[in-house]
């Protein structure tokens, strides 16, 4: 057993069962992130969509997006751990909400706000009210960059979600850390094989569900999806690319 | 062979365990400061090589489509795997260890998508009347490059740094894994010697506060080397 490859490891039915098997801890890894994000859009998209619409907050929204990236995703997880809350099921899931509703939020509003001004100006001319042209102009043409923010967000749970396993909060993480603990590199290194495969199916099926929401008139180029407008320095220019 | 960190357990089982107080950093001044040093190492290693390596890479994006496909398609795969993943499989594939030079390979590869973008973004907003002039005075390429366009693309690079400085000196706190989280050592060390709450918090707050510093830091670099930027702002 001790010295099994990570391959053996990753193909061995037996790994895949029971309570610390690949399929429990990677439900537990799926339903959190799930959740997390879900709740973060709850939250984040009306208000970056509304802040968006009326133009007003946007520094805020895009400097939070910053402070965001500054605060180790760790540490919060680990002053959850030792504060009397201790980490839950429920912290857990505050933590990752809170991480990952700044990006959402300043995509959302870079998105919204940054709707091409002669489109606006146009629709408010053919008599549409303020809900008609953000449900029927400005929402749509959004809807890449609202994407960009969603899937950022979602790579961020994931990544976050596996140190929880740090904490004995399940997730593939605690493959990993399970494989530290009992020193069995194959579950150290399967375990993180196995996370890096379930970002990028993410981050797969968010590029498509952005392509999806993506009115045909904004595909061009063979479609290169936006991207999260927080990471580049300048939201407006990287609006204006999409 | 891995193990997570060797240590001495500093709050007794049962002792006094407030979030706020100096008898952590009293006791343990000298190791706060290994760890920030060791953080603040790995973030600048990261960064530098980050920039050193991004700079061809959009050089050559700019000129090939197929390239910026490839490298910018590259870097977004790269980025979406979670650090202590990517971490991991580094250290058991490029085979240094449990170094801090294996945190700095991940993080360098992660900075990779935010500085080709700025730098491709910077190098594709220099105006063609710059790199007219330049050529209408005998500049060769390199020269055009090295003095007129990535000069001119320095705005939006040292954007790209500050973003990826901040994103850095959160994720070196994940080099934990490998033995080498800078501050992130204590966050981990604090949470298994009998949750010391000090010990986590001091980690957390370093962690920002040197975020903070460096960014600062950055913006002053940034107004020095483009003072004609200024002069629009104001």
């Amino acid at each position: 057993m001790n010295d099994m490859s990570v391959w053996g490891y990753l193909t061995t039915a037996a790994s895949w069962q029971g309570e610390d098997g690949i399929v429990h801890r990677l439900w537990e890894h799926v339903w959190l992130s799930g959740v997390s994000v879900l709740l973060a859009c709850l939250v984040a998209l009306p208000i970056g969509i509304g802040l968006g619409h009326l133009g007003r907050g946007g520094a805020v929204a895009i400097n939070l997006a910053n402070v965001g990236r500054a605060i180790p995703t760790l540490g919060v997880l680990i002053l959850f751990a030792v504060s009397p809350l201790g980490l839950t099921t429920a912290t857990l899931i505050a933590t990752l909400v809170l991480f990952a509703v700044p990006p959402i939020l300043a995509n959302a509003y870079v998105g919204v706000a940054n709707v091409d001004r002669d489109a606006k100006e146009s629709a408010r001319g053919m008599g549409m009210s303020g809900s008609q042209l953000l449900r029927r102009v400005e929402m749509p043409l959004a809807m890449p960059l609202i994407a960009a923010g969603v899937r950022t967000s979602a790579l961020q749970v994931v990544a976050t979600a596996t140190l929880a396993g740090y904490t004995g909060n399940g997730t593939l993480g605690q493959i990993v850390f399970r494989g530290f603990n009992v020193n069995l590199n194959y579950l150290v290194v399967g375990g993180a094989v196995l996370v890096a495969a379930l970002a990028l199916v993410t981050e797969v099926l968010l590029g498509l569900l952005q392509r999806a929401v993506t009115p045909a008139g904004l595909r061009v180029g063979g479609g290169t999806a936006a991207r999260d407008a927080s990471t580049l320095g300048q939201p407006e220019r990287a609006a204006a690319a999409v | 062979m891995l193990s997570l960190a060797a240590h001495e357990v500093v709050l007794a089982v049962g002792a006094p365990n407030p979030w706020f107080g100096t008898t952590y950093l009293e006791d343990n001044y000298e190791d706060v400061l290994a760890a920030l040093q060791e953080h603040i190492v790995i973030t600048v290693a990261a960064v530098l090589f980050g920039l050193v390596v991004s700079i061809p890479l959009a050089l050559l994006s700019q000129r090939s489509r197929v390239a910026e496909g490839l490298v910018l398609g590259s870097a977004d795969v790269i980025y979406a795997i979670p650090s202590i993943s990517l971490l991991l499989i580094l250290y058991s594939s490029l085979g240094l260890g449990l170094s801090s030079a294996t945190v700095i390979v991940a993080l360098t590869l992660y900075n990779l998508l935010i500085l080709v973008r700025n730098v491709l973004t910077g190098l594709r907003g220099v105006p063609d009347e710059a790199k007219e002039a330049a050529a209408g005075m005998g500049f060769g390429p390199v020269r055009r490059i090295l003095r007129v366009e990535l000069p001119l693309a320095l705005p939006s690079i040292t954007a790209g740094l500050r973003i990826a400085t901040v994103n850095t000196v959160a994720l070196v706190t994940i080099g934990f894994a490998v033995g080498h989280g800078g501050l992130g050592a204590l966050i981990t060390q604090g949470y298994k010697d009998n949750l010391y709450r000090q010990q986590v918090l001091t980690g957390v707050v370093l962690v920002v506060l040197l975020a903070i510093v460096l960014d600062l830091i950055l913006l002053l670099v940034q107004r020095l080397l483009t003072p004609w930027q200024r002069a629009v702002s104001t």
